[in-house]
């Protein structure tokens, strides 16, 4: 079970009727003590360092604050800020595009391999390897350097091109139009991950459903959309709501590659980049935890709307 | 997906071959699938080297002179310039070495912090009986998928004025009261697969809940504290946004700021010590990867199925 079916089947653990609900009384106050003892670096944790930092930080949305001062309030102001902030705007565009190309590509690679390599494959151990790796060191400082060498003007990926013949002057990195691209790949080049959950999934597809359809000659394509993507559909879908929620919150790539500016004219502008500089460059705490949660807003909104539309396309066999 | 239990058998079964292994027994079906086999070989082949390229190129070339690295695309090493490592090591402040020390006790932290604080959640969860548990545990999840820049300012704050900014402490510990929800959810599966009989038995021997943790579960969960070990050392080795908040004097830097203020305060002319450096960072990843992916394979496939 995935984080996401946990939450959709918690209402399974309820008792039905009054009498259970009795006896499951009377059965759970047997570890009541011990329970809360074992959980207690836990709630601490929870209470210290998740909730009381999130309602804080509802209050300081409403406040200006710089850390000298005590904080005041303001009231909506920071939300109307937001409305009229360009540059905010345009970190949700990058962020956007990030997030609407690079998590599709990246899974869909991450899936198409993990099929390939599924089809009892010699050097099966070799390919998961390589292809894992990278996933493994990509969110690094030093990966981050190696993009930027490499989408320089005079950086690998261009010395490549030159010895095909091409002329080869572009500075991925330093032009506007393309920063962000190099990014993406990036994120593309970090298939790893989801590919060994995919082929986790893929094992747990019993043989026999592909024995039926090879016998129905049900051809190769037939038997991806009709077995293989309904069966995985559920890991897909897991996929598909991490990946949303952690490539919102992508920093360090587009930290290191832009220096910290965001530049080129803020075309590597994250979302979480900019929050950065407005709470921690610029100390304007209030604006940074209005953006944050405005950042929980639209992750929220978009986990919501996935889990709704998960009801039509992801399929549960039990 | 429960079948972690399974400890001894890391490797699953060879899957059933859904090109159809059975029915190719014709010559003609033997030879197309032959073709097939080498065109997909061919190209995860050509995959794997562009994906495995430009780290093997940045290898090279750290041993390489600057100049010397942007006209050279190739692989091919005259000679090793390793002024590039004695360079950038000396290149900070304080020696790499200092920065690899600090990685050190905060990755060492963490870890301890997220086994200790993690197991002792995932035990209440997964075997205990209490009041509110339900609730308790959809909140857990909940805060799996929480961005945790929402909460970030606040915390600054918090720990700022307990006068902690510039220590390993907000860094370290968080860890020690299981934040890390993810890996409270990784173990929570794994206990779900160890048998209840094992546990009621010991009941029935008279163990208390802890005797039960501490002499039985904490053995049969070894695979899964080291899946957490393994992913919290690259997660915390690799995290660039908390030190770079939290740390604010070079002496406390952990390596991947220390490399990102190399990268600044060159801006960019010294790049063979650039690389020299990065290689030197990535190290200790690649190692953990090398040795524990087995784990790292086996733990991702326990969270992330359906």
């Amino acid at each position: 079970m995935s984080v996401l079916s946990e939450l959709s089947h918690i209402h399974v653990d309820k008792a039905r009727s009054a009498e259970d609900r009795r006896a499951q009384r009377r059965a759970a106050g047997r570890d009541n003590k011990s329970g809360y003892l074992f959980l207690l670096p836990w709630l601490i944790g929870l209470f210290v360092i998740t909730i009381g930092p999130l309602i804080a930080s509802l209050y300081l949305s409403f406040t200006e604050y710089s850390l000298i001062q005590p904080p005041t309030w303001i009231g909506v102001d920071n939300y109307l800020r937001m409305l009229h902030d360009a540059r905010l705007h345009n970190a949700l565009r990058v962020t956007f595009t990030y997030v609407i190309v690079g998590v599709p590509l990246q899974l869909i690679l991450a899936l198409a391999i993990a099929v390939l390599l599924n089809q009892g494959m010699r050097g099966l151990a070799f390919y998961r390897s390589v292809f894992y790796l990278p996933s493994m060191l990509g969110a690094s400082v030093a990966i981050a350097v190696l993009w930027r060498q490499m989408f320089g003007v005079d950086g690998l990926f261009n010395q490549v091109l030159r010895l095909f013949g091409f002329e080869a002057k572009t500075g991925w990195i330093s032009d506007p139009r393309y920063a962000l691209w190099t990014i993406i790949l990036l994120h593309v080049w970090t298939f790893g991950s989801p590919m060994v959950i995919f082929l986790a999934g893929l094992r747990q597809i019993p043989g026999m459903y592909y024995e039926a359809a090879a016998v129905d000659g049900a051809p190769r394509w037939r038997r991806f959309t009709k077995i293989t993507l309904p069966l995985l559909s559920p890991i897909i879908f897991f996929n598909l709501v991490l990946q949303i929620i952690g490539a919102f919150q992508s920093f360090t790539q587009a930290f290191v590659v832009s220096n910290g500016t965001g530049g080129p004219s803020d075309s590597t502008m994250f979302y979480t980049l900019y929050l950065y500089q407005r709470g921690f460059g610029e100390f304007e705490m209030g604006y940074a935890a209005a953006m944050a949660w405005l950042l929980v807003v639209i992750v929220g909104a978009l986990t919501a709307i996935n889990f709704w539309a998960s009801k039509y396309w992801v399929f549960y066999d039990d | 997906m429960t079948d972690l239990t399974a400890r001894t058998e890391f490797e699953a079964p060879p899957a059933f071959d859904p090109s159809g292994g059975k029915v190719t027994a014709t010559p003609y079906h033997r030879t197309r699938g032959m073709v097939r086999s080498v065109v997909k070989h061919l190209l995860l082949l050509a995959a794997s080297l562009v994906m495995i390229y430009p780290l093997v190129w940045m290898l090279v070339s750290s041993l390489r002179p600057t100049d010397v690295i942007f006209r050279t695309p190739g692989l091919w090493l005259n000679d090793l310039y390793v002024k590039n490592y004695t360079e950038g090591w000396n290149a900070l402040a304080q020696p790499f070495g200092h920065y690899m020390i600090n990685s050190a006790i905060v990755v060492i932290g963490a870890i301890a912090g997220n086994l200790l604080s993690c197991s002792l959640a995932a035990y209440a969860f997964a075997r205990l009986r209490f009041r509110l548990k339900t609730l308790w545990f959809s909140i857990m999840l909940v805060t799996i998928m929480l961005p945790f820049q929402v909460v970030v300012v606040p915390q600054y704050i918090l720990f700022n004025q307990l006068g902690w900014v510039d220590t390993f402490i907000p860094l370290v510990l968080p860890k020690f009261v299981a934040t890390d929800a993810f890996f409270v959810f990784l173990m929570v599966q794994f206990i779900r697969g160890i048998p209840r009989e094992l546990d009621e038995a010991a009941r029935i021997d008279g163990c208390n809940h802890w005797q039960i943790f501490t002499r039985m579960m904490i053995p049969l969960m070894i695979p899964a504290l080291a899946t957490t070990a393994i992913f919290t050392f690259i997660w915390t080795w690799s995290d660039f946004f908390t030190p770079l908040i939290y740390l604010t004097s070079p002496e406390s830097y952990t390596v991947p700021v220390a490399l990102r203020s190399f990268l600044d305060s060159t801006s960019g002319s010294n790049w063979g010590a650039m690389f020299a450096m990065s290689i030197i960072s990535l190290v200790p990843l690649f190692l953990a990867f090398l040795f524990g992916q087995r784990f790292l394979v086996k733990g991702i496939a326990t969270t992330g199925g359906k």
